[in-house]
């Protein structure tokens, strides 16, 4: 109740700055300050002509596939680096070097291979995202207590036995949160990727907001894509890590 | 049945002696021997040859006649931290090793709930394992180990984690148990009541040499009392022993 206040007051209070510095004393330029009644106005025409719920659409099933591809990869890459100990000295390092890249800087190389199309936002995606799960996958299984490997194999359990019954399971909490942020960076990369190509989405939207110097629109993209982040985040993974935890007693 | 350990030596990196150093001896089907030394001696490290999670640097571990050389469910382990999986309920950990080699699930859980019947838990099947304390999850893990139905039980001080009671409750039920199964059991304490208590032969390890020093048979009638005058004679004598090997 206190935060929902909060946010009242502080909307209110922008409102009242835009009053006061644009419309009254004209500090400001009207294209270069937003108003909470403008991005609403904005984010009803939007909404009712589609075309904010296309882009969102289009980005989220964009993310999703992008995401799905680098949970594929990032696992198999994740394994070979934890299980072939020539993999853990050569490729992982290079994984590690490569995962400091922003993703923002894969753009140039992946118009380059794909042109201005979808598959460059999509490559843009899976490398923004797929070395950072395949890190999480390698520290999570590192981190299974060995008791649990080692009172497998006392029970007859096979190489690949003790990965489906007893690493995975062991380290599902850690993946989720591995996961978690590996869908945090896909997001990003996305963002990256769908401002500098002209496939329709959120931030081809927010883009064309800044070429209409419409920055009530600008600022409706960036809400957006601000509460799909929190949405998926608190719907999506945290409620499934809290009920893995739950159940296994790690949280109360 | 038949467990020889012949000259087995065991050295690990960086170190300048053995660990264990020419270790001979038989176990017999249906025999309980409990392996006892100061610490350092090295008896873990013996459950370990013995369960193939380690490799002996010379010699041969032969178990009906085959060389011992990785872990397999003919030699099950139940370790001093359970070592339960968390993500499963008490009936789905003790199924486990069953569900690994493809045992039909009622049978498999028919043949669990015979042995948490035996270990008193049959009440706790569908408990997750942090809801039940300390002992219970030993009983759990001694439950789990023995739907193994393996040719040897290998117990690596299972009941030292526990407190004094209900640890001694346990090796209560471990005889009453196994009178009623006659497993053989291979047991590592650093507990001579404890030892004296179960064991048909008690080993003692050095700590000096790495050797056997000492191989004490008991054999009194069961079920034992810790003040009998017999059993307080013999924990006298192999806790003498124990001490005279500690370095």
């Amino acid at each position: 109740m206190g935060v929902v206040i909060f946010l009242i007051i502080l909307i209110g209070a922008w409102q009242g700055f835009y009053w006061l510095g644009v419309e009254t004393l004209g500090i400001y330029k009207s294209y270069a300050f937003p108003s909470p009644i403008g991005v609403f106005e904005r984010f009803m025409e939007l909404s009712e002509d589609g075309s904010l719920w296309e882009a969102l659409g289009n980005s989220l099933i964009r993310g999703f596939t992008g995401f799905v591809i680098a949970v594929i990869i990032g696992f198999l890459l994740g394994i070979v680096i934890h299980q072939f100990k020539f993999a853990q000295k050569s490729v992982k390092p290079i994984i590690l070097g490569v995962q400091t890249l922003p993703s923002v800087c894969w753009v140039p190389f992946s118009i380059l291979w794909f042109g201005l199309s979808a598959e460059a936002i999509l490559f843009v995606v899976v490398m923004g995202s797929a070395f950072s799960i395949s890190i999480s996958v390698d520290n999570a299984i590192q981190n299974v207590p060995p008791i649990y490997k080692k009172a497998a194999s006392t029970m007859g359990a096979g190489k690949k036995q003790l990965y489906w019954h007893v690493i995975f399971p062991a380290a599902l909490p850690e993946l989720i949160a591995g996961l978690k942020q590996g869908w945090s960076f896909a997001w990003r990369a996305l963002m990256a990727g769908e401002v500098m190509t002209t496939s329709i989405g959120l931030g081809q939207t927010l883009i064309m907001g800044r070429d209409l110097a419409d920055i009530n629109q600008v600022t409706l993209v960036m809400l957006v894509i601000v509460a799909v982040g929190i949405i998926i985040d608190k719907l999506g993974f945290s409620m499934i890590e809290k009920k893995i935890l739950k159940k296994r007693g790690l949280l109360t | 049945m038949s467990l020889k350990i012949r000259n087995v030596c065991k050295r690990f990196e960086n170190e300048q002696k053995n660990t264990l150093h020419d270790i001979n001896l038989e176990i017999k089907k249906g025999e309980f021997v409990c392996i006892v030394g100061a610490s350092g001696c090295g008896k873990s490290t013996l459950l370990n040859l013995v369960a193939g999670l380690e490799k002996p640097t010379s010699g041969d571990i032969i178990l009906n006649g085959k060389n011992i050389e990785n872990p397999g469910p003919d030699r099950t382990v139940m370790f001093q931290e359970h070592g339960l999986y968390p993500w499963l309920s008490v009936m789905d950990n003790v199924t486990f090793g069953m569900k690994l080699s493809g045992v039909p699930k009622t049978e498999r859980e028919e043949k669990a709930m015979h042995y948490l019947d035996m270990v008193h838990l049959a009440d706790y099947k569908d408990y997750p394992i942090h809801q039940i304390s300390g002992g219970m999850r030993q009983r759990t893990a001694l439950a789990r180990a023995l739907t193994m139905e393996s040719e040897v039980l290998l117990m690596d001080e299972p009941f030292s984690a526990l407190d004094k009671q209900t640890s001694n409750r346990l090796r209560e039920e471990l005889q009453k148990i196994w009178l009623k199964t006659k497993r053989t059991i291979l047991f590592i304490t650093h507990s001579v009541e404890e030892a004296v208590y179960l064991a048909d032969r008690v080993v003692v390890l050095s700590p000096q040499h790495g050797g056997v020093s000492n191989i004490i048979p008991i054999n009194m009638e069961r079920p034992r009392h810790v003040y009998d005058k017999e059993f307080v004679e013999l924990r006298h004598r192999i806790l003498e022993d124990v001490r005279g090997e500690a370095i």
